[in-house]
């Protein structure tokens, strides 16, 4: 990232508009996606995958992870390790949560009363 | 500070850091950048379990408007792109472009923060959202609040870099201070593209 010869820097911002490209064209597909008629866990995996794309490309031209040292790469994925683990870390409790949302008895109650 | 070595006393400190070797400003944003991403890591965890536990969660797409939403995602990624060119133009030592791109920049920030204030406006005072109604309304005026709040500093911090590029302060050689304020302004855009996906879409 030191020098930055004139070819070098004509070559970053025909990058940067290809990028800019990709992100407007992702977000239409995202908004495309929505509107789909398929299930909506489908739905659900493809945004999370179209964002986690958009994501990546902010982070590898715009923020120049892609030319930086790599372990400045391993540090800005740790927050996203650690939000990943936090998501699983909650999990145990999402069920709990529905059970007194929708006021419906434990599965083991529940099997019982289906005898 | 990046030829010597300064001495306190009898210890030495580095001045340059093997990660970023142009400044120390430039890990010390990365690293706030770190910490940042996990209190919306967070925030989005949070929303996320109490959304999933519910089965009364309402769509979002029923309560909020998205092709707003759509605009100010563009508008956000578009001053992401003036911003890196106003970098690139630093590079070039083209002192009109970095501040006509900062001004840009700055412009889409503004942009952006009016269209949040008109939705929440019609959000609240004419849809009866609030932050205190319902789970709902809490996780989205917190997520986007905060989103918000970001952009709003944002748009300080770059025009307090904009006063310093009209001063002159950057260079071909000397144009940290864009690059670090750049980071910041391209990890606002990051979140929003995952808070636009995730509290707007999914």
């Amino acid at each position: 990232m030191a020098a930055h010869s004139p070819e070098q820097l004509a070559h970053e911002q025909r990058r940067y508009l290809q990028v800019f490209a990709w992100l407007a064209i992702l977000t239409a597909v995202e908004l495309a996606v929505i509107y789909m008629p398929i299930p909506h866990l489908a739905i659900g995996s493809m945004l999370v995958l179209l964002a986690g794309t958009k994501a990546s490309l902010v982070a590898l031209y715009y923020m120049h992870l892609a030319v930086e040292r790599r372990t400045l790469t391993y540090i800005a994925l740790t927050p996203a390790v650690l939000c990943v683990l936090l998501v699983f870390a909650l999990l145990p409790d999402l069920g709990a949560i529905t059970r007194a949302l929708t006021h419906a008895p434990p599965p083991a109650a529940a099997v019982e009363a289906h005898h | 500070m990046s030829h010597a070595a300064v001495a306190h006393e009898h210890v030495l400190e580095p001045t340059e850091t093997p990660l970023t070797p142009e400044s120390w400003g430039k890990l010390g944003m990365w690293i706030f950048l770190c910490a940042d991403a996990m209190s919306f890591g967070g925030l989005l965890a949070g929303y996320g379990a109490l959304r999933y536990g519910d089965p009364t969660w309402p769509r979002p797409s029923s309560i909020l408007g998205i092709q707003l939403t759509a605009l100010m995602t563009f508008l956000l990624i578009c001053s992401s792109v003036t911003m890196v060119e106003a970098l690139a133009s630093i590079r070039q030592g083209d002192q009109r472009g970095l501040r006509k791109f900062l001004m840009l920049t700055i412009l889409g920030g503004i942009m952006f923060l009016s269209l949040q204030a008109y939705e929440w406006n019609k959000l609240i005072f004419h849809e009866g959202q609030s932050i205190s109604r319902n789970n709902f309304g809490a996780t989205f005026f917190i997520l986007t609040g905060f989103h918000g709040c970001h952009v709003f500093s944002g748009v300080v911090y770059l025009s307090a870099v904009l006063a310093r590029a009209l001063a002159g302060a950057y260079s071909v050689h000397q144009n940290n201070g864009v690059e670090i304020a750049a980071l910041y302004w391209h990890f606002v855009d990051l979140i929003w593209i995952l808070v636009f996906t995730f509290v707007y879409l999914l």
